[in-house]
C-alpha cells in the first residue's frame, strides 16, 4: 500500500506532535500524518518528570538562561542555536497554559518554577512530578482539533527512503495488519526520541530504541555527538525508574553511607544542583571509593527527602512517593530513596542545524532524535522538554513551507524490495536469540560505556559489538505470525541498536579527552585545542566513518567549569 | 495435562521462588491458554515476567508495554481477574503460586494480550477533550492566571492514562457497544470545571446524547479498578448534573 501526505512526522512524542501542531498552524490546506510504533500518549515523553526551562520572570534573562546551558554543555553546545532556543521558550510555555496544560500555581496564579541543576535562577516550570505526561496530553488533545492531521498509531518504521539527496519517504510495517506500507512525503521530520535502551539500568522506556537514528543513519545520513550519553545522578534501584531531579530542586540531599552530603567535596557551591554529569562522576566515585550503601541490587546512594515534610511532598513529588513506595517498598516520608546514577538521554542524534534541517532535502530532525545541538556534551534538567517543544515547532514550520513550495516526485523504490528485506529476516536456520543479543548488548555498554571509561573497557567493547553484530546475522524469529509480530518488531530493534552501540563506542574511543557526560580516565582534562568539534559518523557497509566539524560560538569563549 | 514450559530446567538456586504464568493466547483465530514458570524475586513485575517468558520461552508472546511506571498506561490487562498496570504489580504481593493472566474485558482481542483500543480513544475524541478558548490566539499566547484551588478542582481528573481499566468493567459500555464510556466522560468533566475552558456547551452535546452520561449505571466499578484513583464514577455524577442544567437552559431557551 502506498499512502501519501504532504508531511510526514514519525514519532508521536512532544516534539513530533508539537510539529504536527505547528505545521497545521501554517496551513490548513496541508495533509500531515504523524506516525509512531506506539499511540501518542503512550510515547516516552510521559516520562519526563521535573520541569521545562523558560525565562518568564525578572530577575532572570535569556543570555542567563544560555549561558547556564552552555556552561552546563561543557562549551560543545553551538551558541547560536542556544540563543535562538532560549528566546522561543516562553511562548511555548503560555501556548500550553492556553491549550489547557495544568501548570503549577503560584498562589496568585501565575505559572510556577522552582529551581533544578546547572541553572542559575529558579526557572523551571512544572506540573507537579509529571510535566512531559501533561505536556504530552495537552499537544495530545490539541492536536486531535486539528482535522489535517490524521494519525498512524502502531506503525513501525523499517526505512527511510532519500534519492538524490532529496527524502521520499518512509516503509513501515502495520502493527495491527503486518503489511509494510510505503509513506511517501514531499517533507519528513524524524522526532523518533534518544537511544537509552542501548544500557540495561536505564530510566527508559522500553520503546526507546533508536529507531529513527538508526534508519536514518542506514540511510546516509550523520549522526552527530553519539558518543555523549547523558547519566541522571537519582535511577530508583533496582528499576532504574527516574526520580526527578526536582527531588533535589524541592531541597533534597545526596548522602553516603556516613551520612554526609558528599556534594560539598564536589560542587561546594551548587551541591546537589550540579548539572548531571558532575553529580552523577560524583555519586560514581563515592560508590567506587566504598562510600556507598550496601543492597541486594548492589550499591547504592541516599536521596533524602524526609526532612522536606509530607505536605510539600504530597504537593510536589505525588508520583515520585507513590513510584518509590510501588517500586522499591520505600515511603520517602519516612526513609531515603535508595538511588544510583543511570542512563537517561542521548544527547547526540541525527546532524541537524537550528531551523531542523539536515543534509538531505526535505528531512528534518527534532527533539532527542535530533543533535541542534544545544546540549553539546552535557544537557542541563529541564532543557529537554523545552527543546522538544522549541524544536518540534520549528521542524514543523521549516517543513510546512518546504512542503508548500514543492510538487510531488513519485518514489520509485518499490515495496517489494522492502519486503523482500524483512522477509529475509524470516531465517529458516537461524539459532541466536535478539533477546540474549540485547541482554548481552546492555552488559557491554554498562559496563564499559559508562561513567568513566578508558581505551582499554572502549576497544573491548568495540570487539565485542562487532561479534554481537555477528552474532545478529544468525538470529531467529520464532513468531511466524503477521498481526502484531513482537517478535519480529524487537529483532528489527535490537538491529538498530547494535548499529547505534557501535558508533557510541568508536566515537568515544576516538575522543581521547574528558568533556561533559564523556569522561574518559586516560585523558581528564578537556582538550579544547584538539577536541572543541562535534563528531559526525557516517554509514558505510564495513562500520562508522567519522567526520569532524566545528562548534559554534558566538559570545562564550570556553573557560573552566566550576559548581 | 498441559504443558508448563520451562518446569523441566527450573533453577532450584533462586532466591524467590517460581511461580506459573498461565496466559490466555489469541493468535487471530482461536484462543488458547500457555503455563509458563517464573522465577520470581521479591520486587519482580507481572511486566518483567512476561519479558521473562517472552525472552527465555516464547518470542511470539505478544502484549504492549512502554514506560514500566505506571505512566504511559499500555499495559492494562487482566491479572488474577481483575484489570491492573502489569508493570506495578508485583508477582510475590499477588500472594498466589499461580497467576491467570487475560486480555481486558469489553476489548476486542487482537493478539493475546493486545486489544483494540481504536474505539476508546475515538470516544476520548468525541467529547472535544481539549480547552476550548474564543480568543485563542496561537501567535500571541498570553499567561492566563488560575489560582491553586481551581487547579486542584479539576487536576485529578488530568491524571487519567488511558489504559482502558475503567471500560473494561464497565458494565454500561458491556451491554452497549457505543456507550463512550468512563474515561471519557471523565475528560469531559475535567475540561467542562477547568477556569481556563469556555467550551462547554460545544462539549456537551455528547455528553447529553444517547451514548452519553444518561447511560452510567453507577456500579461505580470504574472508580474501584482506576489504578490512578481518579474516580470517574465521580467524574460522571458531576457530569450528569451539568448535563441537567445544559438540557433545561437549552429546553428554555427553545420555549
Amino acid at each position: 500500500m502506498r499512502i501519501r501526505n504532504d508531511i510526514l512526522i514519525v514519532g508521536a512524542g512532544i516534539a513530533g506532535m508539537r510539529a504536527a501542531i505547528a505545521a497545521a498552524e501554517v496551513s490548513r490546506e496541508l495533509s500531515i500524518a504523524i506516525l509512531a510504533k506506539t499511540y501518542p500518549i503512550r510515547c516516552h515523553s510521559v516520562c519526563a518528570e521535573g520541569g521545562t526551562a523558560a525565562v518568564m520572570r525578572e530577575g532572570d534573562s535569556f543570555d542567563l538562561h544560555a549561558w547556564d546551558t552552555i556552561k552546563g554543555s561543557d562549551f560543545l553546545a553551538d551558541q547560536d542555536a542556544v540563543e535562538f532556543f532560549v528566546r522561543e521558550m516562553p511562548k511555548e510555555i503560555l501556548r500550553l497554559d492556553n491549550w489547557g496544560c495544568p501548570w503549577s500555581r503560584t498562589e496568585d496564579g501565575k505559572i510556577a518554577q522552582r529551581p533544578f541543576g546547572g541553572h542559575s535562577f529558579n526557572r523551571t516550570v512544572f506540573a507537579a512530578d509529571r510535566t512531559g505526561f501533561h505536556e504530552v496530553h495537552t499537544l495530545y488533545e490539541r492536536m486531535i482539533s486539528y482535522p489535517n492531521i490524521v494519525r498512524f498509531d502502531e506503525y513501525f518504521m523499517t526505512s527511510l527512503i532519500i534519492e538524490n539527496d532529496e527524502v521520499k519517504g518512509i516503509t513501515a510495517i502495520d502493527l495491527r495488519s503486518g503489511e509494510i506500507v510505503l509513506f511517501e512525503a514531499k517533507a519528513v521530520i524524524m522526532a523518533t526520541g534518544g537511544a537509552g535502551r542501548l544500557f540495561g539500568f536505564t530510566t527508559y522506556s522500553h520503546q526507546v530504541t533508536g529507531d529513527g537514528l538508526a534508519v536514518a543513519y542506514r540511510a546516509g545520513v550523520p549522526l552527530k555527538d553519539m558518543e555523549f550519553f547523558q547519566f541522571h545522578p537519582t535511577g530508583l534501584i533496582p528499576s532504574g525508574i527516574l526520580m526527578t531531579e526536582a527531588c533535589r530542586g524541592e531541597g533534597g540531599y545526596l548522602k553516603n553511607k556516613d551520612g554526609q552530603r558528599f556534594m560539598e567535596r564536589y560542587a561546594p557551591e551548587k551541591m546537589e544542583l550540579a548539572p548531571r554529569d558532575v553529580v552523577s562522576r560524583s555519586m560514581w566515585t563515592e560508590i567506587i571509593e566504598g562510600r556507598g550503601f550496601d543492597s541486594p541490587y548492589g550499591p547504592y546512594i541516599a536521596l533524602d527527602l524526609t526532612h522536606l515534610g509530607e505536605d510539600r511532598i504530597n504537593e510536589r513529588l505525588p508520583m515520585i512517593r507513590d513510584a518509590a513506595i510501588k517500586f522499591a517498598g520505600v515511603d520517602p516520608v519516612e526513609e531515603p530513596i535508595p538511588v544510583r546514577p543511570v542512563a537517561h538521554y542521548t544527547m547526540g542524534g541525527i546532524h541537524a542545524n537550528m531551523y531542523c534541517e539536515t543534509p538531505i532535502r526535505g528531512l528534518y530532525a527534532a527533539g532527542e532524535a535530533a543533535c541542534v545541538s544545544v546540549h553539546g556534551a552535557n544537557r542541563l534538567g529541564s532543557n529537554s522538554t523545552a527543546e522538544c517543544l522549541v524544536f518540534g515547532r520549528v521542524a514543523g514550520e521549516r517543513a510546512a513551507e518546504y512542503a508548500m513550495n514543492k510538487s510531488y516526485y513519485p518514489c520509485t523504490k518499490a515495496i517489494e524490495e522492502e519486503e523482500k528485506r524483512i522477509a529475509s529476516l524470516f531465517k529458516e536456520k537461524g539459532d541466536e536469540s535478539a533477546y540474549q543479543i540485547k541482554a548481552k548488548l546492555n552488559q557491554t555498554m554498562d559496563k564499559n560505556l559508562w561513567i568513566f571509561r578508558d581505551e582499554n573497557g572502549l576497544i573491548e567493547a568495540v570487539k565485542k559489538i562487532k561479534e554481537l553484530k555477528e552474532r545478529f546475522k544468525n538470529v531467529s524469529i520464532t513468531d511466524k505470525s503477521k498481526s502484531f509480530n513482537t517478535d519480529l518488531i524487537f529483532t528489527i530493534e535490537v538491529g538498530y541498536m547494535l548499529d547505534l552501540a557501535e558508533i557510541v563506542a568508536i566515537g568515544a574511543l576516538n575522543r581521547r579527552e574528558s568533556r561533559g557526560a564523556h569522561y574518559r580516565i586516560d585523558y581528564p582534562k578537556r582538550d579544547d585545542v584538539n577536541w572543541l568539534k562535534h563528531t559526525l559518523a557516517y554509514y558505510t557497509k564495513d562500520g562508522p566513518r567519522f567526520d569532524y566539524i566545528p562548534v559554534t560560538i558566538t559570545k562564550w569563549e570556553p573557560v573552566e567549569r566550576r559548581y | 495435562m498441559l504443558k508448563v514450559v520451562g518446569m523441566e530446567n527450573k533453577d532450584k538456586s533462586n532466591m524467590g521462588r517460581d511461580v506459573i504464568f498461565r496466559i490466555k493466547r489469541f493468535d487471530g483465530e482461536k484462543s488458547y491458554w500457555s503455563d509458563f514458570v517464573v522465577p520470581a524475586q521479591k520486587g519482580m513485575t507481572v511486566l518483567e515476567g512476561l519479558y521473562y517468558i517472552k525472552g527465555t520461552y516464547d518470542g511470539s508472546l505478544s502484549f504492549r508495554a512502554s514506560c514500566r511506571m505506571g505512566i504511559c498506561g499500555s499495559c492494562a490487562m487482566k491479572i488474577n481477574d481483575k484489570p491492573r498496570l502489569a508493570c506495578e504489580t508485583q508477582i510475590l504481593q499477588l500472594n498466589s503460586s499461580k497467576i491467570k493472566i487475560e486480555p481486558l474485558d469489553n476489548f476486542r482481542v487482537l493478539k493475546d494480550l493486545i486489544t483494540d483500543f481504536e474505539g476508546f480513544f475515538a470516544k476520548h475524541e468525541a467529547v472535544k477533550p481539549y480547552l476550548i478558548r474564543k480568543d485563542d490566539n496561537y501567535a500571541e499566547p498570553v499567561e492566563l492566571i488560575q489560582k491553586p484551588e481551581e487547579l486542584h478542582a479539576y487536576y485529578d481528573f488530568t491524571l487519567c492514562i488511558k489504559c482502558g481499566a475503567c471500560f473494561s468493567v464497565c458494565p454500561a459500555a458491556a451491554t452497549r457497544d457505543d456507550y463512550l464510556g468512563p474515561a471519557a466522560m471523565a475528560a469531559a468533566y475535567r475540561f467542562n470545571i477547568d477556569t481556563r475552558d469556555e467550551g462547554r456547551d460545544e462539549r456537551m452535546f455528547m455528553v447529553c446524547s444517547d451514548v452519553g452520561v444518561w447511560r452510567c449505571h453507577f456500579a461505580a466499578e470504574c472508580s474501584e479498578v482506576c489504578p490512578k484513583n481518579i474516580e470517574p464514577a465521580k467524574a460522571i455524577q458531576k457530569l450528569r448534573f451539568q448535563a441537567a442544567v445544559h438540557m433545561i437552559k437549552k429546553a428554555l431557551k427553545r420555549w
